[in-house]
């Protein structure tokens, strides 16, 4: 009774069958068992949901699953196999995430942000980088962000 | 150090029990007497050696760290004291959070719940703390709250990880038939110094099974610590930065439906009538069941996907009975100050013994503030929800949880099943700060899987029933008063607390039959219980129960009081003319309160306290000793236009003994901006006998453009060890309002301040 929806996600093409009105944050977590993607507030306020539709940033809790146009990469597709993103080694090295639950949204809003703009200053960050952290690892992610901008500009 | 000396001296009990293919020495402690849990739970070829240590026959070696892993690092840290005594690096073990037993039982929480101040060593207050433990052990409390994970475990982990070392050894000698002296460990490996042969713990396992176990425990010194002492890398860090699949709401089940719940407004307002006609017609809805518990009434909705229950529930038209008589946020505070007109339901600790002292204080040397503080939501990261099974005759439950025992036990009174039938797996934990010590998410999800029974179902809640539906840090108003002598000391302090009680409020829905002895501590912690050498001192509280669930909220009745009482100190110190980190280092002198001057004393260092700074800046500075961690903080802040920019924070932590340095920093940082978030503007008020709040937009934190530049020390001058979960929290929001004092001259004396004063 749902109509097929087309989606591109971590590079695998894919047809569900859902209610095209479902947030794409749904659909990922409750159709496609892709669970790294996470509910925060259903409302684009914390970012825990965040996602990259062609390399930008989306919070796919507010963003109809019928009408997502491009490519979709989760946190499961920013790395190849065993080998991490160097956004995800920054993030180990500089030890950031506590309960670790806003951490899959801030670690791809992280890479949009590193994609549009490589040497981001602290103010940049400040203004690019939204998402709610509960455990208040700020700092950290400030410092892990700056970490993976000079690897991935080395 | 008198109360962990208790513990080196107690005795083990051995019996050996051999089990297929590998190690069992079940041997379980003196005065604990818990079966071992793992004994039911243990797979074809693993061996338990006792609750905490497993080794499979592989060398797979298993530590169960029975309390939740909420972002503060417990697993790694109570995993690191196994690992430090039984000689094996952290990166080569498994850590597993284990099933609800009592075996787990928290005493340490328990302890520091009596009404005696953490300094006071008197014959009474040792002998309350003691009895404290006891309940404890009765009760099988397997919860992580109050800061006090890594102080219970000290010593109870690191004598699991020398027990399994000691059979291990033991047959390792006999293996190669040569004494214990000849043999080296490292790495779960024991190696033959005189043959250079080598066998691993696994391959010991059978031939320790018939090992008697060791009579008293020696346990390496500090100066020998390899592991613990020093940062260590988080054990679950990589599926952190992969977003792995281990929180509640990742639970993923075959024939799994999906539920969320619509809860009456508060505990108490029942479910008159209802209408599900409009639910019924979204597609995907399958169904909506009536949940009638202890923790509240309302209804609940199971769909195919979590979004047709969030849409369906939603559409439901819902009338309740509320016979509260409060419904709104005046009624409250009219509440709070008539109990202040009252008299005490209670006093704690106290100098000095003339009440006259405290009628009698002269107009000009009197200083006198009320403070007033919100209820406020926990909104961790990751709303509520549980997943849940029946299947026949047991329930199931998974769900991140700081309180499996408690769920345990009310689903099976729920039900009135036994508890052994109702298994509790605890998930990590999306943020806890206390409000994962209730158990309603699990209970309705209980009661929910009762009509899918046999399938299971995930119930998640929405961030705004999440908001609604919380047991909220208590609303309360500090009423002080003191006297100032004209040489600039304060002689006498007058405390009045008016607010609701936590336990009070927590009992009748987690253990409902047991009634609370003696005073809730909780409402003056953090006022009769600080560091502070005056010569009259006065500590009441005026209990209100404003008809609205209260709970453990980071840091709990410190939150509240830590800002009364070092706002008043601030207030002295400006009456007295004198510089406030003089003026508290001033009536800091006993020996006892050492670890308070340093504290204080070297973050005034770090912050460059007694350089001036430009006009529009300011420091505040404020000390509080909670969980047994004496923590002082200096916050700086720039004021444009009415406008406060926090800067900057540096804080000093004393808590005896620090076992993980950065995990220890980081609990302090992330307290800090815990506590700093609600100056921006959290509060929880009531109209119309409901929440006002709802989500981010109306309830927030601090966000990335708001957060300070932060530094941290840390100190051993304690000579106990204290927590680091909570004591962050306390000394922030003092700290901060005295602040915005200094750059100035305007006190706040309510929260959030952002009611009186704009942030960026
Ligand atoms: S869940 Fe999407 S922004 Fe919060
Ligand atoms: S790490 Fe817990 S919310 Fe960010």
């Amino acid at each position: 009774m749902y109509p097929k929806i087309p989606l591109t996600v971590n590079g695998q093409k894919q047809e569900i069958e859902a209610d095209p009105e479902m947030p794409l944050l749904w659909a990922l977590r409750d159709i496609m068992d892709i669970k790294g993607t996470k509910f925060g507030c259903g409302i684009a306020a914390c970012g825990a949901c965040t996602v990259l539709i062609d390399g930008e940033a989306v919070r796919s809790c507010s963003q109809p699953v019928g009408e997502v146009e491009g490519e979709i990469t989760t946190i499961e597709g920013i790395s190849q196999g065993d080998e991490l993103h160097a956004v995800q080694l920054a993030w180990m090295k500089h030890s950031v995430p506590q309960c670790g639950y806003c951490q899959s949204g801030q670690i791809m809003a992280a890479v949009a942000l590193l994609e549009e703009n490589p040497t981001p200053t602290d103010e940049d960050i400040s203004r690019a980088m939204t998402n709610l952290c509960r455990c208040g690892t700020y700092p950290k992610i400030k410092a892990a962000l700056k970490d993976a901008a000079q690897t991935l500009g080395a | 150090m008198s109360r962990l000396g208790k513990y080196t001296r107690r005795a083990f009990l051995g019996l050996g029990v051999a089990a297929a293919g590998g190690l069992a020495v079940g041997f379980y402690f003196y005065k604990k007497p818990y079966a071992n849990p793992l004994d039911a739970k243990k797979a074809e070829g693993e061996a338990p050696l006792n609750p905490y240590v497993m080794i499979a026959n592989d060398n797979t070696i298993t530590i169960i760290a029975p309390r939740a892993e909420m972002g503060q690092g417990v697993h790694t840290t109570l995993a690191a004291l196994v690992a430090e005594e039984l000689e094996v690096p952290l990166e080569h073990v498994i850590v597993e959070h284990g099933p609800s037993s009592p075996a787990y039982f928290n005493a340490a929480m328990l302890e520091e719940s009596t009404p005696f101040p953490f300094y006071d060593e008197s014959v009474l207050a040792e002998l309350a703390r003691g009895s404290m433990k006891i309940v404890a052990t009765f009760l099988g409390l397997n919860i992580t709250g109050g800061s006090s994970s890594t102080t219970d475990a000290f010593v109870k982990m690191r004598e699991a990880g020398y027990a399994a070392k000691f059979v291990l050894v033991k047959a390792a000698a006999e293996h190669f038939g040569t004494s214990e002296d000849n043999l080296a460990l490292a790495d779960g490996t024991v190696t033959d110094k005189a043959s250079g042969q080598s066998v691993t713990y696994g391959e010991l396992a059978s031939r320790a099974a018939v090992v008697s176990p060791p009579g008293e425990t020696k346990l390496k010194k500090a100066s020998d610590w390899k592991i613990l002492g020093k940062t260590q890398k988080r054990v679950e860090l990589k599926d952190k930065v992969t977003g792995g699949r281990i929180f509640g709401i990742d639970v993923q089940l075959p024939n799994m439906l999906y539920s969320t719940v619509r809860m009456a407004p508060r505990k108490g307002v029942s479910l008159r009538s209802y209408d599900k006609t409009a639910t019924l017609a979204i597609p995907g809805v399958k169904d909506v069941v009536e949940i009638r518990t202890i923790t509240g009434e309302g209804l609940g909705v199971i769909a195919e996907n979590t979004w047709a229950a969030f849409k369906g529930a939603e559409a439901l038209e819902i009338k309740w009975d509320d016979p509260h008589s409060f419904q709104n946020s005046d009624q409250m505070w009219s509440a709070l100050e008539d109990a202040l007109t009252q008299e005490a339901t209670f006093e704690l600790g106290g100098t000095g013994s003339d009440a006259e002292v405290f009628t009698s204080i002269p107009e000009s040397e009197a200083v006198s503030a009320q403070y007033r503080l919100p209820f406020l939501a926990h909104a961790t990261m990751e709303p509520m929800n549980a997943t849940a099974q029946h299947d026949g005759s047991k329930i199931r439950v998974w769900t991140g949880t700081q309180a499996p025992g408690l769920i345990q036990s009310v689903i099976s009174r729920h039900f009135d099943m036994d508890s052994a039938d109702i298994d509790i797996a605890t998930t990590r934990l999306g943020g806890g700060f206390g409000r994962r010590l209730e158990v309603d998410f699990a209970l309705y999800a209980s009661v929910i899987a009762k009509a899918t029974a046999p399938n299971p179902v995930k119930v998640t809640w929405t961030r705004e029933e999440d908001t609604q539906h919380d047991a909220y840090r208590p609303m309360a108003i500090g009423e002080f008063k003191g006297q100032v002598t004209p040489d600039g000391t304060l002689k006498t302090m007058d405390m009045h607390v008016a607010s609701p009680s936590i336990i009070q409020s927590v009992m009748p829905r987690t253990f409902p039959g047991i009634s609370p002895i003696g005073p809730d501590n909780t409402v003056l912690d953090g006022a009769f219980n600080q560091p502070l050498d005056v010569e009259n001192i006065r500590c009441k509280a005026h209990v209100a129960d404003l008809q609205v669930p209260v709970g453990f909220w980071r840091s709990v009745g410190n939150s509240v009081n830590g800002f009364f009482h070092e706002s008043f100190i601030d207030e002295a110190a400006h009456k007295a003319g004198r510089d406030p980190l003089e003026f508290r280092l001033a009536h800091l002198t006993s020996d006892e309160f050492r670890p308070a001057r340093e504290a204080l004393k070297r973050v005034a260092e770090m912050s460059g306290w007694v350089t001036p700074l430009p006009a529009g800046k300011g420091r505040g500075i404020a000390h509080v000793l909670s969980f047994g961690t004496w923590t002082a903080q200096v916050v700086q802040v720039d004021v444009k236009d009415n406008t406060v920019t926090i800067e900057e924070v540096w804080a000093v932590a004393d808590p005896g003994i620090v076992l993980d340095p950065g995990m220890f920093r980081d609990q302090i940082m992330s307290g800090i901006n815990f506590g700093l978030s609600q100056a921006l503007g959290q509060e929880i008020t009531w109209a119309e006998g409901e929440v006002e709040q709802a989500n981010f937009d109306t309830f927030d934190a601090m966000r990335m453009y708001q957060a300070p530049r932060i530094t941290i020390e840390l100190l051993e001058n304690s000579p106990r060890m204290g927590g680091a979960g909570e004591p962050g929290t306390p000394p922030s929001t003092p700290a901060l309002a005295n602040a915005i004092f200094a750059a100035t001259g305007k006190r706040i004396r309510q929260m959030p301040l952002s009611n009186e004063i704009d942030f960026i």
